[in-house]
Formats: structure tokens, sequence, C-alpha cells
């Protein structure tokens, strides 16, 4: 009668189907070919090409990272394609030309692409493997001013903006995930609102992997000009397969003099069966420059799917009084990884960071907060507050916390605040002699203890955060 | 209602209860009383099926049916409320949103749709000020944070909300000072029915002078060594238990209702 908290088998992922469309898809291998190859494609000016190949050949010499707390066979990095796209989407065609299977897709996932039924108040980007099939709302954002369109769009309609942004954030050199990247970045986003403007409506980037054996490497690059403030929303499936796909994006966010960039993420790429077969491998670089005078960038990341989890979604806070912001709920269950948190990297005075980090873990899951605060020695009077919770189900799953704190200025104050708590059998069973099922019992504590960052989320998406935290962790008790 | 017969249960190799009987019919109030760590939390958790106990033998059964056969969230659904001696404490959950999740659930089970948010609003303020309670308090996290009174309070309104049919309280007095006893006792006295029943688990003699029992059971080393009426408690007042845990001959399966 004795039922103690264990694993059961995971739900069914819900967006794990395959679109049967006719692709374009490079032969395997990474070479300089490959690199000229996807440049060609995308016809690309002679100065991204270059810094294509920079990126490449500095690959080359780098060494894929093992500091984090995952572990994961070698990735063969010969036997990925580079390039994957739908055969039918015509570069720069109108939402008119896109194949009516690609529509069915976003649909079934919940995405309208089509006039009639969007979202109100949310423009979509919508990136299949590896182009963008269509971004919506782009006449109503162009009256703004607001630029809003495909990555490959922006080289071709704004290459300036493009040629001064890139890499400004995070270079190609940073590390070897976004040095790969560099080299062959297939699509991605490109935002550009202009000084003074306030975005009004949210803006949404909404990837989707559908072939196997394929890479996916976007990037995704966002400005924010003096005074000016964007709401960014970020989703992502894939479908169910049983080999391990690679996604390695970078994003990088400028915020110029008062103005504000807000980025979510609800992160739900497969996350391979409850034996730990199959499922994405997020290696992911993430970062914003709250560069100007009273800037500011929030991070607000809900990360369920995903074999494997590697990032670390960062601010340098170089303006004066500029402020960052990380909150994050990640969750593991079965036999997910993650290792995931923040950087702070305080630069200007009175700069201020608030990282908000809830790691829980179920299953076999093992999850591990990694989180960077470096004052410097002119940043006067910034300030830190860290907090740092880990919850547990079960007994099998485990959950590291690796703070680093520098601090290099006398006036500064930084905080870290930790705590670890395991849903009890107690706790449940409260639930459940209120006549709550054990899932429902589980949702709702988990729900209480992400409350402070679900209440970060544009509102449409909270809801749908939480119902993804209760499918992730259905059956993780018995 | 609720009928017990000879019902064994302990933790590991540890038996707790050592036979106890009881029936409960509709209408009736059960005082259960007894020395610390006689069993009455444990007898509580049993009726409501908390995992960590196991039962050995004998049988309960509640409108017919075997209670022990059923998982703990349908025993709620059927009526079955435990005012718990330690609330548990759910952070980042509202007062507000439990009380509707659970009082939900309980519909579903039924087959019922969910009740409008704007009815539940008037019936949660309507028994809100049944336990004297501030509609603040539904804007808190549950229990979080809540002083041993207030959580005590808590267990009520969410008594009150739910409306069940069997009630098991267990020490909902302890702790509390004269006027949330008789707050406690007046919700508890409100919501008495004619179908419905109420076993009241109490250290001491003070909350039955509020809520009068029709029976009063002594709890001893896991066994029921005396019942009797409303006097019972009064006298178990002036005399204490130990003439009762003494005189008790060690292996007699529980007393007679
Ligand atoms: N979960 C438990 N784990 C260990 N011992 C327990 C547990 N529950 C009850 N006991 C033991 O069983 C006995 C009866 O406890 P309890 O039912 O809480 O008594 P009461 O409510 O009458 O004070 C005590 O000796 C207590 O230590
Ligand atoms: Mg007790």
């Amino acid at each position: 009668m004795s039922t103690a908290i264990e694993t059961l088998v995971n739900r069914d992922y819900q967006y794990g189907f395959v679109t049967d469309v006719e692709a374009d898809t490079l032969p395997r291998g990474l070479n300089e070919e490959t690199v000229r190859a996807i440049s060609a494609k995308k016809r690309e000016p002679a100065f991204l090409l270059e810094w294509r190949l920079k990126a490449y050949r500095r690959w080359l010499t780098m060494k894929e990272p093992h500091w984090s707390n995952v572990t994961y066979p070698p990735i063969d990095y010969q036997s990925i394609s580079y390039y994957s796209a739908p055969k039918s989407t015509k570069p720069l065609g109108s939402l008119d030309d896109v194949d009516p299977e690609l529509l069915r897709t976003y649909e079934k996932l919940g995405i309208s692409l089509t006039e009639q039924k969007r979202i109100s108040g949310v423009a979509v980007d919508a990136i299949f493997d590896s182009v963008s099939v269509g971004t919506t709302m782009k006449a109503e954002l162009g009256e703004l001013g607001i630029i809003f369109c495909s990555f490959g769009e922006a080289v071709q309609e704004h290459p300036e903006l493009v040629r001064k942004y890139l890499g400004s954030v995070v270079p190609y050199s940073d590390n070897f995930f976004a040095a790969l990247n560099a080299a062959v970045f297939s699509d991605g986003s490109f935002c550009y609102i202009p000084k003074g403007v306030k975005c009004p409506m949210e803006l949404s980037t909404y990837f989707r992997i559908n072939s196997a054996d394929t890479g996916q490497f976007e990037r995704t690059l966002i400005i924010a000009d003096e005074g000016a403030s964007v709401s960014y929303l970020e989703g992502c499936t894939a479908p169910r397969r049983d080999t391990n796909q690679l996604h390695a994006a970078v994003v990088e966010l400028v915020a110029l003099d008062h103005a504000s960039i807000k980025y979510s993420t609800v992160q739900n790429w497969y996350a391979g069966d409850a034996n730990g077969k199959g499922g994405i491998y997020n290696f992911v670089t993430k970062r914003g420059k709250a560069a100007g005078v009273r800037s500011k960038i929030s991070w607000t990341q809900v990360e369920t799917g995903s074999a494997i989890t590697w990032k670390y979604p960062s601010v340098i806070l170089q303006g004066d009084y500029s402020t960052g912001e990380f909150y994050s709920v990640a969750v593991v269950n079965n036999h997910q990884q993650a290792d995931t948190g923040t950087k702070m990297i305080h630069i200007g005075r009175d700069t201020k960071s608030t990282i908000i980090s809830k790691g829980i873990s179920a299953g076999h899951g093992n999850n591990s907060y990694r989180g960077q605060v470096k004052v410097l020695r002119k940043a006067e009077g910034a300030r830190n507050y860290t907090q740092c919770d880990s919850m547990l189900i079960g007994n099998q799953c485990g959950a590291h916390t690796f703070p680093y704190i520098e601090v290099d200025n006398n006036s500064s104050v930084v905080e870290h605040e930790a705590s670890t708590s395991k849903i009890g059998e107690d706790q449940i069973f409260y639930c459940k002699q209120r006549g709550l099922s054990a899932e429902h019992a589980i949702s709702l504590i988990v729900s209480g203890f992400c409350k402070e960052v679900f209440q970060n989320l544009p509102m449409e998406f909270a809801l749908e955060a939480q119902q993804l935290l209760g499918i992730t962790l259905e059956g993780s008790v018995g | 209602m609720l009928e017990i017969i000879d019902l064994h249960a302990g933790i590991a190799d540890r038996e707790i209860l050592k036979g106890i009987s009881l029936t409960v019919r509709a209408g009736e109030v059960h005082a259960i009383m007894g020395p610390n760590g006689s069993g009455k939390s444990t007898l509580a958790q049993v009726l409501a099926g908390h995992p960590a106990y196991e039962v050995t033998g004998g049988s309960a059964t509640y409108d017919g049916e075997d209670l022990l056969a059923l998982p703990p969230e349908e025993r709620a659904q059927k009526g079955i409320f435990l005012a718990f001696q330690y609330p548990v404490e759910i952070p980042g959950v509202t007062n507000a949103y439990f009380l509707r999740a659970a009082y939900n659930e309980i519909r579903k089970s039924k087959g019922l749709d969910e009740i409008d948010p704007m009815d539940f609003a008037d019936l949660v303020e309507e028994r809100l000020r049944l336990v004297d309670m501030d509609r603040e308090m539904l804007q808190r996290a549950v229990n979080a944070g809540f002083s041993g009174g207030e959580k005590k309070r808590n267990e009520i309104l969410q008594m009150a909300v739910l409306g069940p049919r069997l009630a098991i309280l267990d020490e909902t007095d302890s702790g509390l000072d004269i006027d949330a006893l008789r707050v406690v006792a007046h919700g508890v006295n409100s919501l008495r029915r004619p179908d419905n029943a109420t076993i009241v688990v109490t250290h001491y003699q003070r909350l039955l002078n509020y809520i009068v029992p029709d029976r009063v059971h002594v709890l001893a080393g896991g066994r029921i060594v005396k019942s009797g009426g409303k006097d019972l408690a009064l006298e178990l007042e002036a005399r204490g238990y130990d003439w009762l845990v003494e005189a008790a001959p060690a292996g007699v399966a529980g007393a007679a209702v």
C-alpha cells in the first residue's frame, strides 16, 4: 500500500510527428565547401562569406567543451547535414506562397500563419529546419519602422545593420558551438526596433526541426535602438526520432540607451524517450548587451525539452545604470540532462542584476545550475541578487548548483540564496486528501514553486508553460 | 456510514493500531481522546489513506464500500475530509486557487461541470464569514508562513467549502486560544447535518464543551480502551488517562462501541 515516489513512463510527446515535404538538403559533412555552399544558396554578400570562413577556420582549432555536468557520446560533425530547406519555399516569398503542407504543420503545432486565424497581438516568424517559411504582421510592424524578418531577408534588405551588429555580442570566436554556428548558420530571426518605438505586439519565432540527421543552426539578432522596447518569445519543437540531433543556435541582443528587451523562451524540443534514446542536444549561446545607459535586458526561460541542454543566457551590463535579469525554470525527467544558468557581467556603474533559477528534477534527470556573477573594478554600486532553488521529485534524480562569484569592486553588493526541497509524500498526500490526483498535485506544487518565473512570462504563454510543465512531469510519481 | 472492525495498521515492522473497532452513523459526532502517542493521528491518517501506513488486518467500510481499497483522492471525492494535525505548506499556490481546484475535482468525480468562478467566489465569501477569516487569506499561499492557529482555521475553511460527509478533525483545537476555539467549534456545529458525521480527535476535553459529542472513545496503546457518552470526557478531564491505561488488559482487542 506504500506507494513510494517513483518514475513511470512519460506521456507521449505531442509534437513528435514528421512533415512530409521535399527538401533541398546538403550532403552530410563539413568543410570549407559546405560553408561556401550555404552562403551561395543564400546569395550572401562577400563580407558575410568572409566572416563565416573565419569562423570555420577558428572552429577547426577549437575543442568541444566538456566542463559542463552532462555526458553524451562523441558527436561526429561529419555525419550531420548542415542545410535543409523545404523545396517549395522561395526566398523572400510572401506567406501566400508557403506550401500548404507547412502551414498545416504549424497549425498542428498551434501556430497559425494565415491571416484569418493568427493569435492577435503576436507576430510570428516560422523557421522550418534551416529556413524561415514566413513572417506574419510585417506590414503592421513596418508602419512603425520595426524590422521583423528572417535573418536571410535582413542580410539582403538591411546588410548595413547586420554588418554592424552581427557578432558584436557573441563573436564567432566565443566558444566551440558559437564558432560552428557562425560558420554554418542557415537562417533565424532578425529584429530592429527604431529609436523611441515601443513594439506594440509580442514578436515571436517558432523553430521546428523536421529533417532527420540535420543540425539546426539558427541565429537571432535583436536590436533595440535608443528608447525602444520589445518583448520577444521563442518556441521550439521537433519530431520524435531515435537519433540525437544537434541544435546549436546563437542569440544576440543589443539594447542601446534607455532601451529594453525582454526575451522569453519556452523550449520543448523532443527530449528522447523514457529510456533516454533520441532527443535534441540543445547547445545554445545566448547573450545580451545592455550597451546603453539605463538599458535593460531580461531573459525568461522555461526549459522542458531536449535530451541535453547547455545554455547560459547572459547579460553584459555595460551601460551605467543598466539592468540584467534571468528568470529560469529548467525541468528534467527520465534521462534528460540540463546544465543551464547565466552570466551577469557588471561593467557600468550602478548596474543591477537579478537571477531567479528554479530547477526541477524527476526520474533519472540531472539538473545543474551554473551561474557567474562578475563585477568589474569600475562597476561602482553594482548589485546582484541570486536565488537558486532546486526541487527533487523522487530519489534517482540529481540537482547541482555551481555559482561563480567574482567581485573586484568594494562598493558592490552580491547576494546569493539557494535552497533544495523535495516534493514530499506529505505534500502530495495533502492534495490528494482534498480530492486532487497525484498528477494534478505535482503540477500544482511545481507551478507554485515556479511562480516567480512564470509571472515574468507574457500572459498567453504563462499558461502554456504551466501546462507544458505538467505534461513533462506526467508520470513522474507512482 | 463508517464501520471499522478490528483494524490493525502500522509502519515498517511496527504495529501502531492494534485492533480498532468503531461504528459511526450519519448525524453523529464521535470524539476520540487519549494520551500522546496512542495512535489517534495514525487512525485518522489510515482512514484518509496515507501511503506511509500499512494496514495489516481488519476492515473499514464506508457507505457499504471497502474504504481501504480506495485511493486517497477517491476517498476525498466521496466525502471524507481530514483536517490535519500538521497542515502542509504549498508555497506559491494561493488558497483561492487550491480551494477551487479541490472543489472542482470533487464535482468532476460526480460528473458535474466546474463551478462558475463567480458562484464559487460567493460560496467562499460566505464560508469565510463562518470561520471568521479575512478575505485576504485567499490570496496567501496555502499554509505558507501561517501561524499555527491560522493553519487550523484554514483547515476548517477548506472543510466548510468542500462540505464533506465524514469530517475527521485531528487535534484542530490544539494551539488555539479560546476565541479561535469558539470560532472553529461554531464552524463545525453549523455544518452539522443529519446526513453527515464528524470524528473529533482531541487531547483535551475543552473543545467538547463547544462541540458536543454523541460518543467518546479513549484510545491508548493502539486500542480503544473505553467508550461512553459525553460525560466520559468530563471524567477524563477530572481523572486523567492513567487509570484507563493501567486498567486496560493487555491483548484485548478494541472495546465495544
Ligand atoms: N510516520 C510515522 N513514522 C514513525 N512513527 C510513527 C509515525 N506515525 C506514528 N508513529 C508512531 O506511532 C505512535 C502513535 O502516533 P500518533 O498516531 O501520531 O499518536 P497520537 O496522534 O495519538 O499522538 C507514536 O509512537 C509515533 O511515534
Ligand atoms: Mg496526533
